[in-house]
């Protein structure tokens, strides 16, 4: 098993005859991941070939599942027309939405988010995340197929480079699932929502955890982590350093005050037995004594 | 972005929000015409982006137009926790009866927006809010319906604000969405919020921030960017489209992702305290793709920085591949030829790292010395600045 995404996800690409969409397309496929089809309003009817698959386009989401079964949607499109997008996956009760975009406005994020609430059929990952990655089954995203392969670490990171990094440190073992739910101020999936997948995984026997600077999300994930997980958990902060109410190229990764900070961060999760390395490499090493390897 | 309290103002007023007369100033004798011409009391307020300025004797009242010169004078110049004061903003001085606080912002926790309100606003609030939070009453607003005529009522209701005052607070709370939405804000804030001795009620003082996210649809938001306060390095580096914040140490940081490149500034900085107590010079993140010229664009507005020592490009090939990051290297340092002056640590890890450390050990650079773990290179980094 792994979370979220796996050998019977069904994948569509909105944007996917743009630039980046036609990209990862390819790289999505090289690495086995179902993509069968994309979505880009007013292409409809078209077919592309990438890399020998011919993959048909449609005007909408709802077209696209129809016509192909498909279940989750990762979302390519320039941040002027993602919150477009992302509503028609809503309306299409599309149940995986995987929004990489990067630059959406707050105000469109949280109208979508709201909505997928509203709606309760859709699962949004990201915006502004590099998606995830169940080796072996499926890659939906950006992240890189060939860091390593299947295994029982579960991770979730606001970060994808740190995700990368991450996996890179931990290869020889292998992940269930890593995920990376974006560094936005609004963001669909959260920390806790990983965090719970993973425990009720039986695949997945420890978990890492990486965080950032800003928000009180990890601070919230300490405290579900006390309540509610069993499996052990180790801990990353990033962000020691950053400076009072500048902003560190994610839109979240910002201080303001004393809240939010990368100290009060490490040590709420100590606090609720997570163990939290001072680099990724020490946190690495933590996750290799708790494992026995 | 956040704004002065002067375009907050000149938001406000453009959306309905009723505001003072007012005008800006750079010098005392711009503050004296400005004076003049609003007539009257007159207060002269310090434009700066930091809380507290009132107490900091940023805030005068000036009794006419001379008063207003001398008070202006004054205040311009004054250093207000690290912010110079260049301009200043001279408006009509209204007699007060009662101050309210009035926000409406970006709720992160919840990912939603919220509504703040209290009847006892002004200088304190902070306090009001620690102390009796009760107080201040807090209202989650829908990114989906927003604020509505009833919806505004409701709050209004809910923070208790008294029935004499009660339509006009819901009405300015209306227009006060409408600068939020309209103008892609993460927060628009009102403090004080006033009655009037004449029973108006008038944003006395405002702060917006806005989103830097929505500049593709904010095309006036440009002008409202202060070029003042930009460091020369981070100007230079806008201009480029890279991602710089300028720091106080001595070692420059090249990434590629923002939380890696974060992750960076700790590992160097823990690193630090072994040798000498050295600590970051910059944060920069060069992304995702890292062409020759991304690189050499990066390595020169690092190199332009007098106080940099030496240079860690800390690098994790996911989609981009080493080799093509340590070509831009090798590209980045003929390019820069004898500018390049200062040690440059490499650790690439990832795609392709075999054939990106190749090319750099081919390349032989006198500058480069590569190292294969991040923590061993922070700590070499931070050994070579504090040579």
């Amino acid at each position: 098993m792994a979370i979220f995404l796996d050998e019977n996800s069904v994948v569509i690409v909105q944007g996917m005859t743009g630039s980046e969409g036609t990209k990862h397309t390819r790289r999505m496929l090289a690495s086995g991941t179902k993509v069968v089809g994309g979505v880009t309003p007013g292409k409809g009817g078209q077919i592309v070939d990438i890399d020998g698959h011919q993959l048909p386009v449609f005007n909408t989401v709802a077209q696209a599942m129809s016509a192909t079964g498909a279940n989750t949607s990762v979302v390519f499109v320039p941040p002027k027309f993602a919150k477009a997008a992302v509503i028609d996956a809503i309306d299409s009760a599309m149940p995986l939405v995987v929004v990489i975009t990067e630059g959406i406005p707050v105000h469109d994020s949280a109208s979508f988010y709201a909505y997928s609430v509203s709606k309760g059929t859709t699962r949004i990952i990201g915006p502004n995340c590099p998606g995830l990655i169940s080796p072996g089954k499926s890659n939906v995203g950006i992240i890189p197929a060939d860091i390593t392969g299947a295994g029982p670490i579960g991770l979730v990171s606001k970060s994808g480079t740190l995700t990368y990094q991450m996996m890179y440190e931990l290869r020889d073992i292998g992940f269930s699932t890593a995920i990376g739910i974006g560094g936005d101020p609004v963001i669909g999936t959260t920390h806790i929502d990983a965090l719970r997948a993973f425990q009720d995984d039986p695949d997945t026997k420890a978990i890492v955890m990486i965080g950032e600077i800003g928000g009180d999300a990890e601070e919230r994930a300490a405290a579900f982590i006390a309540e509610y997980v069993t499996k052990p958990v180790v801990g990353y902060v990033a962000g020691f350093t950053a400076p009072e109410g500048k902003t560190m190229g994610h839109a979240g990764a910002i201080v303001s005050g004393s809240s939010g900070t990368a100290q009060g961060k490490k040590d709420a999760l100590e606090a609720a037995g997570v163990k939290v390395g001072q680099t990724p490499s020490e946190t690495a090493q933590l996750l290799r004594e708790i494992l026995g390897r | 972005m956040d704004l002065f309290e002067y375009q907050a103002r000149d938001l406000f007023e453009k959306h309905g929000v009723p505001v003072l007369a007012a005008a800006i100033a750079t010098t005392a004798d711009e503050a004296e015409a400005a004076a003049k011409k609003i007539g009257g009391k007159v207060v002269v307020k310090a434009q700066v982006k930091t809380g507290g300025r009132g107490k900091a004797g940023g805030v005068k009242l000036a009794e006419d137009a001379a008063d207003a010169r001398e008070k202006a004078g004054a205040i311009l110049g004054m250093d207000i926790k690290g912010h110079i004061v260049r301009t200043v903003m001279i408006a009509a001085a209204a007699p007060i009866e009662a101050e309210y606080y009035l926000a409406i912002l970006l709720d992160r926790s919840n990912r939603t927006f919220l509504v703040m309100a209290s009847v006892s606003g002004g200088m304190d609030i902070e306090e009001v809010a620690h102390s009796a939070p009760e107080k201040l009453a807090k209202i989650p607003v829908s990114a989906v319906d927003g604020i509505s005529a009833a919806k505004a009522k409701e709050i209004v209701s809910a923070a208790n604000f008294p029935l004499d005052v009660a339509d006009q607070v819901a009405e300015v709370l209306l227009k006060l969405w409408d600068v939020f939405q309209s103008e892609d804000a993460t927060l628009v804030e009102v403090n004080p919020l006033v009655k009037t001795k004449d029973g108006k009620v008038i944003a006395l003082d405002g702060k917006i921030t806005l989103d830097d996210n929505a500049e593709f649809r904010q095309g006036d938001h440009a002008a409202l960017v202060d070029h003042d306060a930009t460091n020369e390095l981070e100007a230079a580096a806008k201009a480029k489209d890279l991602n710089y914040v300028k720091l106080d140490g001595q070692v420059g940081i090249i990434g590629n992702g923002a939380g890696l490149v974060m992750s960076t500034l700790d590992v160097v900085a823990y690193a630090g305290k072994k040798h000498g107590g050295v600590l970051p010079a910059n944060f920069l993140d060069i992304g995702g793709g890292a062409s020759a010229q991304v690189m050499a664009d990066g390595l020169s507005i690092i190199l332009g920085d007098s106080d940099v020592k030496s240079v860690f490009v800390n690098v994790f090939g996911g989609i981009t591949s080493c080799d093509a990051v340590a070509t831009g290297i090798v590209q980045a340092l003929e390019l820069l030829g004898p500018k390049a002056t200062k040690p440059i640590v490499v650790r690439l890890d990832g795609n392709n790292v075999i054939e990106g450390r190749a090319i750099l050990a081919k390349a032989g650079h006198p500058l480069i010395e590569q190292v294969d773990t991040m923590d061993g290179a922070a700590n070499r980094a931070a050994e070579l600045a504090a040579l």
